[in-house]
């Protein structure tokens, strides 16, 4: 199956008109990933037993001619519990974990009748922007392979971009659906927080994570956060709100839409190209009505500090878990149970975590949780407050995804800090709840470029239709890697 | 450079987090640190006087349920990932270290 030309709705046709077998058509998804992730690593496990015999049971029962994912192959972020499938946050700790229950949203896929293929390589525990800080491998961006795919979810986004799936999760606590989908020329929507359940994502930073999907284009992205949204019992931060159906805005355009520009974004560091491109993106939607403004998200500076505090406060927490007992790596010749915790904690994680689970540490400790914790949770609220002001007289914000185009595997990834501020376009979305998506708008150097559009509370709605106008004024999302076999 | 962290603070807190950092890898990770706290240290420049924190931007508040016990009915699963059991348990070494070195 070449995935460059085909949509969920395409294959589905094929599944439905019996052109194709959910068995045939898995096979084929598995023969994509063994031509192509040599180059690519999207991936850490490929689940080929386990694909077929759930496809072969799809084709038993029937394609479902009213569920458009009935029958398909997708992938998953391998920090998503999947039961008996090992899962192991691309970390050393978790090397052999098999789960024995799938996440809400994974188990929401599978009563649709998706088959998970594979298990999407990842920064360890979602903790980086190019996916260079797992700890199995290196995954490898589909349109120049020696550049970095972004991350977290850089696998998920990969697999897509190199037609080796239709559609992945991802998830994202500062940008890791977003960024990675900018780099590889795809479609990469972090929900509400709230609006997914979080039972089975392995936690980071609990007040910011959210998963989402990486497509290729915006109406495989609706479809797919139909199926994953809402209420779960196990997950009592997912919203009761009613889930309404994202597809219903794609066609509806963006007539009489407001749109700000945050002049924050637009700032300092934003390579030449992206800024050019958010300004194009601009364009395109004044000319097919919308009016665009530049409004002001004061305390965006701050963000980045902010949510280091934040997240790596709740990641130390979080992963106090892994302690080598009951699941996971149990370091050997030990002499007490003291000495195994530290000892597996210290050979299972690696540098980039424990960096995390010290800063996080760090500023909850006694003398210190004023001034870092409590203060950074303050400026949280005053991120929102500039948020919730915007989104007072503007309908949609428009802003880059990331400061750069995916940079070269090596370039940043030993230097913390520069990884860090990369973050600062997509984390105060995350730090503030909101929905936020990014969609394929441009290239520079032959590197693809996305920009972001970010809604308010609960409203992906406006987001999925102002990405959709965009997306069928446009051709970028129809372009696709030199590789693959295609061009 | 202000030193925002030292050495033996960042030895401390890796205790306090059930890390060791070893001695020859101190120095990597204290300047790393030292210049994220430093960033972190940015946040003193914003007046946050009367400004409640935000801990989570859920809209769902106290949420009750029954108490019920729910046998998901997969202890022996559950033992399969444990590194090390016996009779139905999971085995841990010593809790007390009897030679007395027990730092």
């Amino acid at each position: 199956m070449n995935y460059f030309d085909q949509s969920l709705t395409s294959i589905h046709k094929q599944l439905v008109n019996k052109e194709i077998s959910a068995k045939d058509l898995t096979q084929q998804t598995l023969d994509n990933i063994k031509a192509v992730d040599g180059d690519i690593n999207a991936f850490i496990t490929v689940d080929n037993e386990g694909a077929l015999k759930k496809a072969a049971d799809v084709d038993a029962k029937g394609i479902d001619a009213d569920n458009v994912l009935s029958g398909m192959p997708i992938a998953i972020k391998d920090n998503m519990v999947t039961k008996g499938l090992t899962t192991t946050a691309a970390s050393k700790i978790l090397e052999n974990f098999k789960p024995i229950y799938d996440a809400t949203a994974v188990d929401k896929l599978n009563k649709l009748g998706t088959i998970t293929v594979g298990k999407t390589n990842m920064d360890e525990f979602a903790m980086g922007g190019s996916t260079e800080n797992s700890a199995f491998k290196i995954t490898h961006n589909p349109w120049d392979t020696t550049k970095v795919p972004g991350g977290s979810s850089g696998g998920s986004a990969a697999a897509v971009a190199a037609g080796e799936v239709i559609a992945a999760l991802g998830s994202d606590t500062g940008g890791s659906i977003r960024q990675p989908a900018s780099f590889n020329g795809v479609v990469g929507m972090k929900p509400t927080y709230g609006r997914v359940s979080r039972w089975g994502l392995i936690a980071f930073g609990s007040s910011l994570d959210q998963i989402g999907p990486i497509t290729r284009n915006v109406a495989d992205n609706a479809t797919i956060m139909n199926a994953i949204a809402g209420h779960d019992d196990h997950d009592l931060t997912s919203s009761t709100k009613e889930v309404p159906d994202f597809t219903s805005t794609l066609n509806k355009g963006v007539k009489g839409m407001k749109i700000g520009i945050p002049t924050e974004f637009m700032a300092q560091g934003l390579d030449d190209d992206i800024k050019q491109t958010v300004l194009d993106t601009a364009e395109t939607f004044k000319k097919m009505g919308a009016t665009v403004e530049e409004v002001s998200l004061p305390h965006t500076k701050y963000g980045v500090a902010a949510y280091y505090i934040i997240s790596s406060s709740e990641a130390s927490s979080n992963l106090q878990r892994f302690d080598g007992i009951r699941y996971g790596r149990r370091a050997k010749d030990v002499k007490n149970l003291e000495d195994l915790y530290v000892k597996s904690r210290s050979e299972g994680f690696g540098d980039e975590v424990k960096r995390r689970i010290m800063l996080g540490t760090f500023s909850l400790s006694a003398g210190f949780y004023d001034a870092y914790f409590k203060k950074a949770a303050q400026v949280r609220t005053l991120m929102i407050n500039d948020f919730t002001n915007v989104f007072k007289d503007f309908d949609l914000i428009l802003a880059p995804t990331a400061p750069t185009p995916a940079y070269g595997i090596g370039e940043d990834v030993s230097d913390p800090m520069t990884m860090y501020m990369n973050d600062v376009l997509t984390l105060p979305v995350n730090l503030a709840g909101l929905p936020g998506m990014s969609v394929p708008a441009g290239f520079s150097k032959g590197l693809p470029v996305g920009v972001q559009l970010i809604g308010r509370p609960y409203d992906e709605l406006t987001v999925y239709q102002a990405g959709s106008a965009f997306e069928q004024s446009t051709d970028f999302a129809k372009q696709t890697p030199k590789m693959g076999g295609n061009n | 450079m202000t030193e925002k962290i030292s050495e033996d603070q960042v030895k401390h807190v890796a205790e306090l987090a059930k890390l060791k950092i070893a001695d020859d890898q101190l120095p990597y990770f204290t300047t790393q640190l030292d210049q994220i706290i430093g960033l972190f240290e940015t946040l003193s420049e914003v007046d946050t006087d009367g400004i409640e924190p935000t801990s989570s931007v859920t809209d769902q508040i106290n949420v009750m349920r029954e108490d019920i016990a729910d046998n998901w009915n997969q202890r022996q699963a559950l033992l399969d990932n444990a590194p090390d059991t016996a009779d139905g348990y999971i085995r841990v070494p010593t809790i007390i270290d009897e030679s007395g070195d027990n730092e």
